[in-house]
């Protein structure tokens, strides 16, 4: 019976899906954004350690402070990062004096102890990186109504995240295809999905001063600020993978012991 | 329970004995996985998944206890984000920067949901080539459909707690499958969600009911163990367990090779945890839950994409059947069927081995398998659908099909005596030849 039944509603399904797929397909229109779009370009940072297989590779902190300072000057007009406190930034080499000063050198909303009212204060360590807009209607107003996104997590949320980021911010200098429509307010980048861009290029040319002296090409700012946001996105990855690294020495250590017990258990015994 | 020759439980020391005649849970557990579980002496690795399915379920069960700790439901936005992340969103990120160790525990209940899975799957294949779930273990097979059936939903649940752009769009697409059923479907997929759109109403109630199901599946896991204990293992010859001479006591032997299997498995598992933790995980996941940007392609985790094939095959409406409806009932038949399996395959015959004709078709199978877990999680464009369409055929041919009509025509090749002779004319055969030795 149930034999019976299985094979009928076998042969329906089965003739179900022959007939879906030998019923001829529609035309498909090209895809315009298809045969522009690039992958992005391979880049290596000294975090992906040798090979790039991120096993031993941990963060240049020089790079890292070089990044902070171009997501400072340049990124944090439009883009927050508000999983990421000033405390924090004690992890990539401030020494706590400097992360006060750093800190200090912004303010966050607060309220008024003597009247209740809103005002703003010097942020604290313990404060997160503030807000460049109040609100979301803000942020789309003041940029031809695209929403800037948080950059925190910028590095994980995107397929490739560093190489991605690298390639959209150093992506801008590819002329326009004749058959490439760029709305007014959006910049052509091959590396967005759609290939029209809401931010427009960010970074040129000696546009800041590194503190450690480096030269400011747009090349080495975006290598620098993709270190940053990568430390940003996944702030546990030096200890992540030193830890990693002790687990797997003692469980193979511990599967030799546990083979050769299995051994010594099985001795002699046929199977 | 088991076989006559199962050794007994005897107490030596005085406060067992007190215990063991008050209480046997020394004895319970002895005869369960101890000295008094008689086994059958030949089983191979791939035996050890079962074990391995149980260590993966404690891992979820450990660490979800402690993500729980930390963890909030809640979809109302935070204030002042810019971007209208969650509270629940938010609070996965404190766990994976503020809590001490919670990158950890979080990476190792993400990365252990996709290895309890791998883990099942195999346990599944290897039930399937040994003819785990024929006579007299149909309800241990059965057992099992159902705890996979509740890990789906205590996966897919789970996945939408912390609030990203899949977790949102997944539990939007997977819960508008309910409302293909005609009349009322749209009633169910409301009453599900608790509302017209996943909101915060579908957030608590998936996590009240995420961290419900796992003990559910542990009850079931008892009850399959309790009845796996009856007829005990299958083993690779599928020729029956006859006497003493067949079986080994599971404690030492099994818990030794169990435990060797385990330490593998966590190096495994530890290379994803520690080095790869994301590789299985969608990056739109990390983005927050955004109910008025669709993303460009909606994926489910990847352990369901087998079944989102199927789901997506069905394209035409046939019967006045809308194909929504068709593709619906058909991703659930897929994994239904599984429980007329031991009817369905009519072969005595249990092991594979000795089955020449249904050997091919099984290893079809698997690489069928394979390739609507592709199609799954490619865009639903061409070529792919047509692929799945003639993937998900066979997925349906194999089993309501060719399964049922192989007994009738397929000749078994001649079974051993026992499994003590054919563990012996191995090994004769080995010292003989000891280049073909394995």
């Amino acid at each position: 019976m149930v034999r019976f039944f299985g094979v009928l509603v076998g042969l329906l399904l089965v003739f179900v899906l022959i007939v879906a797929a030998l019923l001829p397909r529609e035309e498909s229109t090209p895809d315009i954004t298809k045969k522009y779009h690039l992958a992005p370009v391979a880049m290596h940072w000294q975090q992906d350690g040798p090979l790039g297989m991120g096993v031993f590779g941990t963060f240049d902190r020089q790079q890292l402070q070089r990044g902070y300072q171009v997501y400072k000057q340049v990124c944090s007009a439009c883009h927050s990062m508000n999983l990421v406190a000033f405390r924090n930034l004690e992890a990539i080499g401030f020494s706590p004096a400097q992360v006060k000063a750093l800190a200090k050198e912004s303010e966050v909303p607060a309220i008024n102890p003597d009247t209740g009212e809103e005002s703003t204060r010097p942020a604290l360590p313990s404060d997160h990186f503030p807000h460049p807009f109040p609100n979301g209607v803000a942020a789309r107003a003041a940029n031809n109504n695209a929403l800037p996104p948080d950059l925190s997590l910028i590095i994980k949320a995107r397929h490739h995240g560093q190489q991605y980021i690298y390639s959209l911010l150093t992506g801008y200098e590819h002329k326009v295809p004749a058959d490439v429509d760029v709305p007014e307010g959006l910049h052509y980048n091959p590396y967005f999905p759609s290939l029209n861009i809401a931010m427009a290029q960010p970074l040129m040319d000696d546009q800041l001063e590194y503190a450690d002296g480096t030269k400011a090409t747009k090349e080495q700012m975006a290598k620098d600020v993709v270190a940053f946001l990568h430390w940003a996105a996944e702030p546990e990855l030096e200890q992540r993978r030193r830890v990693g690294v002790g687990v797997i020495i003692f469980l193979s250590i511990l599967s030799v012991l546990a083979f050769v017990s299995y051994r010594r258990v099985w001795a002699g015994i046929e199977h | 329970m088991s076989f006559p020759w199962a050794k007994q439980y005897e107490p030596q020391h005085p406060v067992m004995q007190w215990i063991d005649s008050r209480m046997p849970l020394p004895r319970l557990v002895y005869n369960a996985v101890g000295p008094g579980y008689p086994v059958p002496r030949n089983i191979n690795y791939w035996y050890n998944f079962g074990v391995l399915a149980g260590v993966a379920m404690m891992v979820q069960i450990i660490t979800g206890i402690v993500l729980a700790m930390h963890y909030s439901a809640n979809a109302s936005a935070v204030p002042g984000a810019v971007d209208g992340a969650s509270i629940a969103f938010m609070s996965v990120e404190h766990i994976m920067r503020n809590v001490n160790s919670g990158w950890l525990m979080r990476y190792m209940h993400a990365n252990g949901a996709s290895f309890f899975f791998i883990v099942v799957y195999i346990h599944i294949f290897r039930g399937l080539y040994y003819g785990s779930y024929k006579a007299p273990r149909e309800v241990v097979w059965m057992l099992g459909v159902v705890i996979f059936l509740l890990m789906m939903a205590t996966g897919f649940m789970g996945y939408v707690l912390p609030w990203g752009q899949m977790s949102f769009w997944g539990a939007q697409v997977i819960t508008s499958l309910f409302s293909a059923i005609p009349l009322v479907g749209e009633s169910i997929r409301t009453w599900l969600v608790g509302g017209f759109a996943p909101d915060n109403a579908t957030i608590t109630r998936f996590f009240s009911l995420h961290y419900l199901l796992p003990f559910v599946i542990v009850g079931v896991v008892i009850l399959k163990i309790w009845s796996l204990h009856i007829p005990g293992s299958t083993n690779p010859t599928g020729v029956d367990v006859k006497g003493p001479q067949d079986t080994l006591p599971f404690h030492p032997y099994f818990t030794a090779k169990d435990f060797f299997g385990i330490c593998i498995y966590l190096i495994v598992f530890s290379v994803f945890v520690f080095f790869i933790p994301n590789s299985l995980g969608h990056p739109d996941n990390y983005i927050p839950a955004n109910p008025l940007s669709t993303p460009a392609h909606i994926v489910p985790e990847w352990y369901f994409w087998p079944f989102y094939a199927i789901l997506r095959a069905f394209t035409v409406n046939f019967l006045w059947i809308p194909a929504k409806l068709w593709g619906v009932i058909a991703m659930f038949s897929s994994i239904l069927l599984l429980f007329f399996l031991p009817w369905l395959d009519n072969s005595r015959v249990k092991s594979t081995s000795y089955r020449p004709m249904y050997r091919i078709w099984f290893w079809v199978l698997v690489v069928d398998v394979l390739i609507l877990g592709w199609l799954g999680g490619a865009p639903a464009e061409e070529p792919y659908v047509r692929i799945s369409q003639l993937a998900a055929a066979y997925y349906f041919a194999h089993f309501l099909i060719l399964l049922p009509a192989l007994s009738f025509f397929e000749k078994p090749l001649p079974l051993p005596n026992s499994i003590a002779e054919s563990v012996l004319a191995k090994h004769d055969q080995s010292a003989a030849t000891p280049a073909m030795a394995e």
